[in-house]
């Protein structure tokens, strides 16, 4: 079944602890390559039969309304993965 | 403690053999119950010690309990970052070496991606954070941390978490139920949805131990559950977990400790 | 925040903005009005520094002259709290009102600090992070006055608990202040949860905190002594609510003007439990001369607050803040809300001491000058001075209104309008009206909530919800200790707001002296409409005027508090809603008595008399009805009950007390009989006559002073000794029994515990999951 990906990151702007407390422990282990670290989110919505633009739409409208918060998140990414 | 919370916990000692154990109490930035913990030491008759962990120094303490909290806001995931500190490495090969470590909520999720006890904790299956008063099973009383419980011995004791549904593969479940290794279980209803309603566990030494609830908050009249599993008690006076800390000063004196 | 067209212009605007730049263009367009300033406000600025306010100044007055952060609306009311206070009541006083948060001396040396603050707005647009950095200010207050934080409460109002919105309110805001104190190891011990469609678009989010410090370890917000050194620590400044703390509290937002949303603060619970303890270090070690947090307004507050208080002046390089968002200007890290951070002035010979605990919590910090001796506070932007103001004049000499207010017109009507609707008659009826008020929104079990909360951490915890106050222990060798209530009735004070303030006050009072403790001290957060309309105006000068005299009365000081304007959507304006939090002190908390009863055979006493006042109740509420005037209120007899129901912990007379108030008498039996799930047997046909009320009336009227006890059977003669002495109306209505499992009113009908628990424990879970 085709999948539709969405991607929401914490908008760049806006604190992310988690993606901070993640950058500091890095140097800990050693790993020190990188300047920053932010951690979004990943959604996978399953499509049963074709993703129609209807379809695709409503996706776009459940990422920008229900899997983001559109105050402090930004929806970075809504694509159709085809049936592997 | 370096800061104790308010007052002095400190009580004068009426066994020296208990007191000359030292229980090492590690501090994680993000800890919370590290004076429950130490605090729940001390009722038992020992000596607490508190521990940082950025220093690679056991001080010379002859048990270890990683307390609950939220260490590094548990953002990667649950105990994910504290595994690494410095002081993780030393009880490492302490456990290694026969060391009692209890985990204690955050403490059992830190033991966990620290490779020294199997399986992990994700999500409540409810999805909140939950603090209610839990009954539990003890399955396996010959631990170093649960030796002074009666065979299948219930306890009350306060289970509060976000994190605490444990899981871990069938294989691996099959060894935990075969090997005895099942220490605590959910009496009732499954409260966050573990495999097969577990709440604790051991290594197969036996001297490491996990539990997502609280014994720590279950050791002083007045401030503990409501309830018991040994009858009826008073306002707060639920005192079931404190046999958790006089089974680990028992054995350690038993084994010949100071 | 996303940079528009208009805020990148700002940017270069702020960016070469110095004053000598300022003098030389007099006559630059600024933004005033854009940042919330009059334009009186703004000539008074122009006048105080005899030229045009550089960008920066602008920024700063603009945003400490904001309601929120100079209660210019509000002052001239609240001097009351401090008027109206006696020397007597102030002696357990350590610090008043105008720090950060009030200190009272508990005895044996220790010393508590308690406040109740808002965060209503914010919780609305994102409730998670609105409520968490709720929980997250207060919090820092308490730290910033050198105290351990050892407790919170939540007093929360939601709008009809069947509106679309509500979930996601409930949701967001109750795993929010879970999320946060949860991970700070602070019991929740407390709160109120409340449900009326007037707070629909305007929840009420009000957060207290209580810490626990030494005497010796009491900071003050000042910076003194020429030379000390100014650091900035904790998290770095980014964008966070730039213009939050006056574009939030100075606008009233409709949900279909999404361009005035301001952008929202994340909060970082870890860093501020580091925080916590990190600073907690700095005190013990004293290596800290003042302290302040930082809140609204950030640095802006933090600098002009810390030398206005002291002796001296300051001079900072606002360079060396270290920033998150390298793109600020110097306006918006003035300006900027980013949470977990604070400031301190530190002497030179400290400074070394400070790093060294710094760097153990792995805390950012960076030093930004020093105390002067100048009396001016002085910003500079990379050498060049950006702000020269006195300090004064920006965070304490901003302006007052005194601004016309009026009764509103639709008063009198509104208390004409008594409830008089069919009462339930016959038992059977009076039966199913006290499951329904049981079920109902208001009066439910809340456990739905406060399990989402850590009660236990820390170990001190002797009471919490649902008991009628939160207690935890302060010193552990001796058991002293304190407890806390807040209680707040909206629609008391919709219908008399003098009133209701005082009746806020006296329930607060009462569920303290009900746990047993002996009440100190109080903190308010007064919630109410825009300051702009003079009916509220009207609305809110009678509240302060109630709360004040009846603290005057019960010799309870106001120790500081927040006031929380605008709160209205669309024009309506929520119900005026003073929440009163009251601080008592137990000897030894060992002593606390709970809310239910539990060992058979023991006495049930109701002390007080009851009239027939069912206007304003949560049953009349059930039946829609607001009108009427609410429940007199006589604050001497509260204050009689309150030492008796102290004496009587204190000497062991009595296992279990519970105060009446919303729900009368039906409530107050229902969650007594629920608490342990233990029945009794009830005889009220004594009382009715005595008080010449029906069974209905007795049940459900909120006449206040009331409270139920169960006395051990030991105990009786002392107990009614007690009470007859002191001329306090006492009557026996009957006793616990463990085994019928139920309410036994007898010669009238039984109400099953199992029937009473499933409507009472059923609401909020069939609404929220």
């Amino acid at each position: 079944m085709p999948r539709i990906v969405v991607d929401v990151m914490p908008k760049p702007e806006i604190l992310d602890p988690q993606g901070k407390a993640i950058a500091g422990a890095l140097p800990r282990l050693g790993l020190t390559g990188f300047a920053g670290v932010r951690q979004g989110k990943r959604f996978e919505l399953t499509v049963d039969g074709d993703v129609t633009p209807e379809i695709l739409e409503q996706a776009r409208t459940a990422a920008a309304t229900l899997l983001s918060n559109p105050v402090i998140e930004d929806v970075t990414r809504v694509e159709v993965i085809p049936e592997a | 403690m370096s800061t104790p919370l308010i007052g002095d916990f400190s009580v004068a000692p009426e066994n020296d053999a208990l007191r000359a154990v030292r229980i090492g109490i590690i501090t994680f930035p993000g800890t919370l119950d590290d004076r429950d913990a130490a605090r729940a030491v001390t009722i038992a008759g020992g000596t607490a010690v508190g521990l940082w962990h950025a220093e690679a120094n056991l001080q010379s303490v002859d048990a270890v309990i990683i307390p609950g909290g939220f260490s590094y806001g548990d953002y990667l995931r649950a105990g994910a970052i504290a595994r690494f500190a410095p002081l993780m490495e030393k009880v490492v090969d302490a456990a290694a070496g026969g060391m009692p470590v209890l985990g204690i909520c955050n403490g059992f999720q830190i033991l966990t991606e620290a490779h020294l006890l199997p399986g992990s904790m994700i999500k409540n299956n409810h999805l909140k954070f939950s603090c209610a008063d839990q009954l539990l099973r003890v399955e396996n009383n010959t631990t170093a941390w649960t030796n002074a419980y009666e065979p299948a011995a219930g306890m009350v004791v306060p289970l509060k978490n976000q994190d605490g549904q444990y899981v871990a593969d069938e294989k691996t479940l099959d060894e935990l139920e075969g090997e005895g290794r099942v220490v605590f279980r959910y009496d009732g209803e499954n409260p966050n949805g573990s495999r097969r309603g577990i709440a604790g566990i051991s290594n197969a030494a036996g001297n490491v131990v996990g539990l997502m609830p609280h014994p720590e908050h279950a050791v002083e009249p007045g401030f503990g559950p409501d309830s018991s599993a040994y009858g009826e008690v008073g306002l707060g006076y639920g005192t079931d977990g404190l046999r958790i800390f006089s089974s680990v000063l028992n054995s350690l004196v038993a084994g010949g400790k100071s | 925040m996303t940079v528009s067209p208009s805020a990148a212009a700002e940017q270069k605007k702020f960016r070469i903005d110095t004053v000598e730049h300022a003098a030389a263009t007099p006559d630059t367009e600024l933004p005033w009005a854009e940042l919330g300033l009059k334009e009186d406000e703004f000539h008074r600025v122009v006048e105080i520094l005899g030229r045009r306010p550089t960008a920066a100044e602008l920024a700063m007055y603009s945003v400490m002259w904001s309601e929120h952060c100079s209660y210019k609306s509000s002052k001239v009311h609240l001097k009351q709290f401090g008027d109206k206070v006696t020397d007597k009541m102030k002696e357990h006083l350590l610090v008043g009102i105008g720090e950060n948060a009030g200190v009272v001396d508990i005895g044996e040396g220790w010393a508590v600090t308690f406040k109740v603050e808002s965060h209503n707005h914010p919780s609305f647009v994102e409730p998670y992070q609105g409520a968490a950095t709720g929980v997250g200010g207060i919090v820092r207050d308490i730290i910033s006055m050198g105290a351990r934080p050892v407790a919170v409460m939540d007093p929360l109002r939601f709008g009809a608990i069947d509106h679309p919105d509500t979930a996601r309110l409930v949701h967001g805001i109750v795993s929010g202040i879970g999320g946060y104190g949860n991970s700070l190891g602070l019991p929740n011990i407390g709160g109120e949860l409340v449900f009326d469609s007037v707070y629909q678009g305007n929840p009420l989010v009000n957060a207290l905190a209580v810490g626990v410090m030494r005497h010796e370890d009491i900071r003050l917000a000042n910076a003194s002594g020429a030379g000390n050194k100014v650091v900035l620590f904790g998290a770095r400044t980014g964008g966070d609510g730039i213009g939050g703390a006056s574009v939030l509290a100075s606008e009233s937002f409709d949900a279909d003007k999404p361009s005035k949303r301001p952008a929202v603060q994340v909060g970082d619970p870890f860093a501020e439990k580091v925080l916590i303890e990190c600073c907690l270090e700095l005190f013990k070690s004293s290596v800290v001369e003042g302290i302040q947090d930082l809140g609204a307004a950030g640095i802006s507050c933090a600098t002009s607050e810390l030398a206005s208080n002291g002796d001296g002046g300051m001079h900072v390089e606002l360079t060396n803040v270290l920033l998150r968002d390298p793109t600020l200007t110097p306006g918006e890290i003035l300006m900027s809300e980013s949470q977990e951070r604070m400031m301190a002035v530190v002497t030179p010979e400290n400074v070394e001491a400070f790093e060294a605990i710094m760097d153990k919590w792995n805390v950012e910090y960076s030093w930004l000058g020093e105390v002067t001796g100048t009396g001016r506070l002085i910003i500079d932007w990379d050498g060049e001075t950006i702000v020269d103001v006195d300090p004064r004049t920006v965070a304490h000499e901003g302006p007052v209104y005194q601004r016309p207010m009026s009764r509103p017109a639709a008063q009198d009507s509104i208390q004409a309008n008594s409830f008089n609707a069919e009462r339930p008659f016959g038992s059977a009826a009076v039966k199913d009206a006290i499951l329904e008020l049981m079920a109902s929104p208001n009066m439910c079990d809340k456990s739905w909530v406060t399990n989402q909360y850590d009660r236990y951490v820390q170990g001190n915890t002797a009471l919490a919800m649902p008991d009628d106050a939160g207690v935890v222990r302060v010193d552990e060798t001796t058991g002293l200790g304190v407890a806390v209530s807040t209680d707040a009735n909206g629609r008391y004070s919709y219908l008399n707001p003098y009133e209701g303030a005082k009746l806020a006050l006296a329930e607060s009072y009462r569920n303290v002296s009900t746990a047993g403790a002996k009440p100190l001290a109080v903190t308010d957060c007064l919630n109410f409409g825009s300051p702009e309309d003079p009916e509220v105006r009207w609305q809110f000068a009678e509240s302060v005027r109630g709360l004040a005299d009846g603290c005057r009365e019960l010799g309870v000081p106001v120790t500081g508090g927040n006031v929380s304007l605008y709160n209205q959507t669309g024009g309506v304006a929520i119900h005026p809603t003073p929440v009163v939090g009251v601080l008592g002190v137990f000897d030894d908390v060992a002593r606390r008595t709970p809310s239910g009863w539990r060992q058979d055979g023991q006495a049930i006493y109701l002390m007080g008399t009851t009239q027939d006042e069912l206007d304003g109740s949560e049953y009349a509420n059930l039946r829609g009805h607001l009108g009427g005037q609410p429940p007199k209120v006589d604050l001497q007899a509260e204050k009689l009950l309150g030492e008796l129901l102290v004496n009587a912990s204190r000497d062991g007379m009595i296992d279990a007390a519970h105060d009446l108030s919303e729900g009368g008498l039906a409530a107050a039996l229902s969650e007594m009989a629920l608490r342990f799930g233990v029945g009794a047997r009830i005889g009220l046909g004594e009382v009715c006559e005595r008080d010449g009320v029906d069974l209905f009336t007795l049940l459900f009227s909120e006449s206040q002073a009331r409270a139920v006890v169960a006395v051990a059977r030991s105990e009786e003669v002392r107990f009614k000794d007690m009470c007859s002495a002191r001329g306090f109306a006492h009557a026996r209505i009957g006793v616990v029994d463990t085994e019928i499992g139920a309410l036994d009113f007898q010669s009238n009908f039984t109400l099953p515990l199992d029937e009473l628990k499933a409507a009472h424990e059923g609401t909020l879970p069939r609404y929220f999951g």
